[in-house]
């Protein structure tokens, strides 16, 4: 199951080093978000914590959905997802593989946007990284597991890119409450480590939950069933 | 794992739309069956749920004795299938594209000879979007031979073919029919499919207008489509 799970990332891995398309969409729209961000709420050379939490989370949770409808085209162009489907590779082994690739596209660009953040917002973001790097782990993990799911789901509907926003947004706004809320309350005047603990945990609990629940829901949802 | 697949009263429904109303057939290894018909007749929708990808409404599928609704990795890894779309990744080399799909299935180090076979060992590390439709059609029946099946669908195989590959693929055929491959070919090409299949469904708006099975090829496909079809 593992070496199949590694076998699909690392064919993710090797086209994106190719043709390196969806982490370069990704960060150039994160950046640009960034920077249209800073203008409106940069005050003496510096931003509120509340605002910079925002801001990164913003940037993360609108480019992540150009990666995940990227990386669904990937399976789209030629039909590959139906070979996929059709190899007796376990379905829950494509699933995993695929959501594997677009965490590490995301994890690639969130580390682009927080030392963004520290430049143009002066955030200290470093002085815990450990509870950030928790936050935005556990964050793009359970992002990715129910965007995954959604952006192959939608494989062939007409209008993929918008529905994807509708039915994903609702579904991952306490990811973005829970790592917006965690990463302002690290860039407080005095860190509040409990409460980015708290919200460590939390995502832990959501992505436990839904990778299970995409897990089990990946083939009935995919695989035609007439 | 099975020498035959028996296809009982199959129906498929797309909300108000039938595709198959009722097909009844039974296909056997070493046989290459022609699977002919008008646009519209449900030929892709037949070999979509021969794949399994495709549920059907009603009616029943068994590979041997393995029910459609039973259908799991055993069974999946021994269906190969060409469809129109070539299944394959165009920023892969044609080489890297099999590796992946043998390791999918469980094997691998067939990749070269495969690609020799399809009679791609030249262009076997360039990407495949830089191949032309014949050299992905090529491909894509390598690909869909990397399980080694032991039932292969094939849907419009001769499509961009030059003369040299269409002769090729039917020699190809000809080898994993006589070879105890059970075969079903969709094609509108009766000429590149003629002395190839030995068993022939002709297909009419989702129904089985004429389906028979004998020990030679047939050689003049056109005229049993022109009179059932």
């Amino acid at each position: 199951m593992l070496r199949l799970v590694g076998l699909v990332l690392w064919k993710d891995l090797v086209v994106e080093w190719r043709t390196r398309e969806i982490v370069s969409t990704m960060l150039f729209f994160a950046v640009i978000v960034m920077l249209i961000f800073s203008f409106a709420f940069l005050s003496e050379g510096r931003a509120s914590g509340d605002a910079v939490a925002g801001i990164l989370w913003t940037a993360i949770a609108f480019s992540g959905t150009l990666g995940l409808s990227r990386a669904a085209d990937r399976e789209r162009d030629g039909d590959a997802l139906r070979a996929l489907l059709l190899s007796p590779a376990p379905r829950a082994a494509l699933y995993l593989g695929k959501t594997a690739g677009i965490v590490i596209f995301m994890l690639a660009t969130e580390l682009v946007v927080a030392a963004l953040s520290t430049i143009l917002f002066g955030a200290a973001l470093s002085a815990h990284a450990a509870e950030l790097s928790g936050l935005l782990l556990l964050g793009t993990i359970g992002y990715a597991a129910i965007g995954g799911l959604f952006s192959l789901m939608l494989g062939r509907a007409r209008s993929r890119d918008v529905l994807l926003a509708v039915v994903l947004y609702p579904i991952i706004v306490p990811v973005i409450i829970a790592g917006s809320k965690g990463t302002s309350s690290l860039l407080e005047s005095i860190p509040d480590l409990a409460a980015a603990r708290y919200w460590i945990k939390f995502l832990a609990v959501f992505d436990i939950v839904f990778v299970t629940l995409a897990l089990w829901a990946f083939e009935p949802l995919i695989v035609e069933r007439g | 794992m099975f020498d035959h697949v028996t296809v009982e009263g199959v129906t498929k429904v797309y909300g108000r739309q039938r595709a198959l109303g009722g097909v009844s057939l039974r296909l056997e290894a070493g046989r290459l069956c022609a699977l002919l018909g008008p646009n519209g007749a449900g030929k892709s929708t037949l070999l979509g749920i021969l794949s399994t990808l495709l549920r059907p409404t009603g009616g029943e599928v068994r590979f041997g004795s393995v029910q459609h609704r039973q259908a799991g990795r055993t069974l999946r890894g021994a269906i190969g299938l060409v469809a129109h779309e070539s299944f394959l990744y165009g920023d892969l080399t044609g080489r890297e594209n099999l590796r992946f799909f043998e390791r999918l299935y469980g094997g691998g180090g067939r990749a070269q000879t495969l690609l020799s076979r399809v009679g791609l060992d030249e262009a076997a590390d360039r990407p495949v979007r830089t191949y032309s439709r014949g050299m992905q059609q090529r491909l894509a029946l390598a690909r869909a031979l990397c399980g080694q099946p032991r039932l292969l669908l094939l849907d419009e195989p001769f499509t961009g073919l030059d003369s040299s590959g269409v002769a090729a693929l039917r020699t190809l055929l000809a080898e994993l029919r006589d070879g105890g491959v059970i075969l079903m070919l969709v094609t509108h090409d009766l000429a590149a499919a003629a002395e190839l299949a030995n068993h022939v469904v002709v297909l009419r708006r989702g129904k089985v207008a004429f389906d028979h099975a004998q020990s030679a090829p047939f050689a003049r496909l056109d005229e049993v489509y022109a009179a059932h079809a």
